[in-house]
């Protein structure tokens, strides 16, 4: 879905608003240059391109932009923000649209949500990540059962994969307590954690 | 002279042989690593990906401790570590931001936090250019190689305030200083596709593949890195990249620490070089017949 923003769906000023006070960015200095978008390494999974995004959210297009692939995609590089002539920090933007999707429940792809959870769970319990945690906590979400088999024995036999979870004196009952009061807080804001 | 140093949760699994490295070659350099007490996980990408003031909170821990251990800087080996921590540090000058975070941690950070800095940084920083030639016992005489820095080692720029984000030169720098040949890399700073080589396995094959591509182009006997998560994606995963673009490669992927310890003639077990899923064995074949060659030319210069 490459071409041209439907200007004829419902624009919603207060969208364009929202964004640029959580980002800090200034986003109606974007003049579509497509500098952002020639330097992505994800334009090629985005159902719009970077630059398409930017002027979604000056034009106010909410249900398009924040149930875009593209925001789910995105490996957080920053290019987009260094060549930027205008110096938005159009990666900080990208990652305010995804902040504000998942609060509204809107997870248009959710297998890479899936993967951040299982991630956050093993720091949540233990206090640190440990690879094979994530993954079984990934597999289990996910349903896929064979991610990466074709990985493990080099990296069993090279002692790459973390098998044994951490062990820290005090850190993990400290980390779960973060945990706890992020999720107790995004509750009584009503957002999803 | 005793760093506080934060390893990062890989170091202990994925990146064990970077984190050997390192260890050997800041031993060398008699710089002293100290673990800062109880560190948790930084929350790497997802934390931030998920929320910022999830992300500051786990950082900000680490931080509070460094700084209530009086470091004067805290290093890691780790861009993603560094970047979550230098993030972290910077939104929390903001009070509000600050109070948010606050919010969650068991009790309220110190009002200022050491300033943290990548392990490569802070060898520069100790050793200028001539100081870290001056160690080197065995030169890295004949080998070609890329620098490769990913995209978190320089950018956002003005987070990492790591030379020109687009063309950093320090690894290029300090790895001529062993003496080895360092190859032009226009790619150095592109993304290799992060920590999506688990959900979405296209999108990682497809950006490492193309920086494998070029470095096989240019016929270097490795590609050195300094992020755990490119030395995963470049290495364990060449395979992947590597059917994805119907190729082979066989490039072996270094951590730079790695080269340092050849080049300070440390012990190889020491440096974790067994470790690699492609082995590094043409590569230090290559070193051993080089330095034959140059002990006989030497020789036969003196007959
Ligand atoms: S680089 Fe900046 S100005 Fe150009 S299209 Fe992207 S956001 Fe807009
Ligand atoms: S930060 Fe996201 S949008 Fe920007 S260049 Fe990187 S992948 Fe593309």
């Amino acid at each position: 879905m490459n071409d041209a923003v439907n200007l004829s769906r419902m624009r919603d000023p207060a969208f364009t608003e929202e964004v640029e006070a959580r980002s800090g960015q200034n986003v109606s200095t974007c003049y579509q240059c497509g500098n952002c978008t020639a330097g992505c390494p994800a334009g090629f999974v985005y159902d719009l391109q970077v630059n398409q995004i930017m002027r979604g959210v000056q034009l106010g297009l909410k249900d398009q932009v924040l149930n875009s692939r593209s925001i789910w995609m995105c490996l957080s590089c920053s290019t987009c923000s260094l060549r930027c002539p205008n110096n938005i920090e159009v990666a900080g933007v990208m990652e305010t649209l995804r902040h504000m999707a998942r609060q509204e429940g809107r997870v248009t792809v959710p297998k890479v949500e899936k993967f951040w959870w299982s991630f956050l769970d093993t720091v949540r319990t233990f206090g640190r990540t440990y690879e094979i945690g994530t993954m079984v906590l990934y597999m289990l979400r996910s349903l896929r059962v064979t991610t990466d088999v074709d990985l493990a024995p080099g990296a069993l036999a090279k002692g790459k994969l973390g098998f044994q979870p951490h062990t820290l004196p005090n850190g993990a009952e400290a980390i779960s307590r973060i945990f706890t009061r992020y999720k107790e807080r995004a509750q009584r804001e009503g957002v999803q954690p | 002279m005793n760093f506080a140093y934060y390893p990062g949760c890989s170091a202990k699994g994925s990146s064990k042989d970077y984190e050997m490295s390192t260890q050997a070659v800041c031993k060398a350099l008699d710089m002293h690593l100290v673990d800062i007490e109880d560190w948790n996980c930084c929350g790497s990408t997802p934390a931030h990906a998920v929320d910022i003031s999830l992300s500051a909170a786990l950082c900000a821990r680490n931080l509070d401790i460094a700084a209530r251990q009086k470091a004067e800087i805290l290093l890691t080996p780790c861009p993603s570590c560094l970047s979550n921590l230098k993030m972290a540090a910077k939104r929390m000058e903001k009070p509000e931001f600050r109070q948010r975070v606050n919010e969650l941690l068991d009790e309220p950070a110190a009002a200022t936090f050491p300033p943290v800095t990548s392990v490569m940084q802070g060898i520069a920083q100790q050793f200028d250019m001539q100081a870290l030639a001056a160690r080197v016992k065995k030169p890295l005489k004949g080998l070609k190689l890329a620098a490769y820095y990913g995209c978190l080692m320089s950018r956002p720029a003005e987070v990492m305030q790591f030379e020109d984000p687009e063309n950093p030169m320090l690894m290029e720098n300090m790895l001529s200083a062993c003496g080895a040949e360092m190859v032009d890399f226009p790619l150095k700073t592109a993304c290799c596709g992060a920590s999506f080589g688990i959900p979405e396995r296209p999108m990682t094959a497809i950006n490492s593949g193309r920086i494998l591509d070029l470095a096989a182009n240019l016929g270097v006997d490795a590609i050195v890195v300094a992020c755990p998560l490119c030395q995963m994606n470049l290495d364990l995963r060449q395979k992947q990249a590597a059917k994805a673009k119907e190729t082979t490669y066989n490039i072996p992927v270094l951590y730079f620490t790695q080269l340092l310890g050849l080049a300070f003639d440390l012990p190889k077990k020491e440096l974790g070089l067994n470790k690699l899923i492609v082995s590094a064995d043409s590569l230090l074949r290559k070193l051993v017949e080089e330095r034959e060659d140059a002990t006989k030319t030497t020789e036969g210069g003196r007959q």
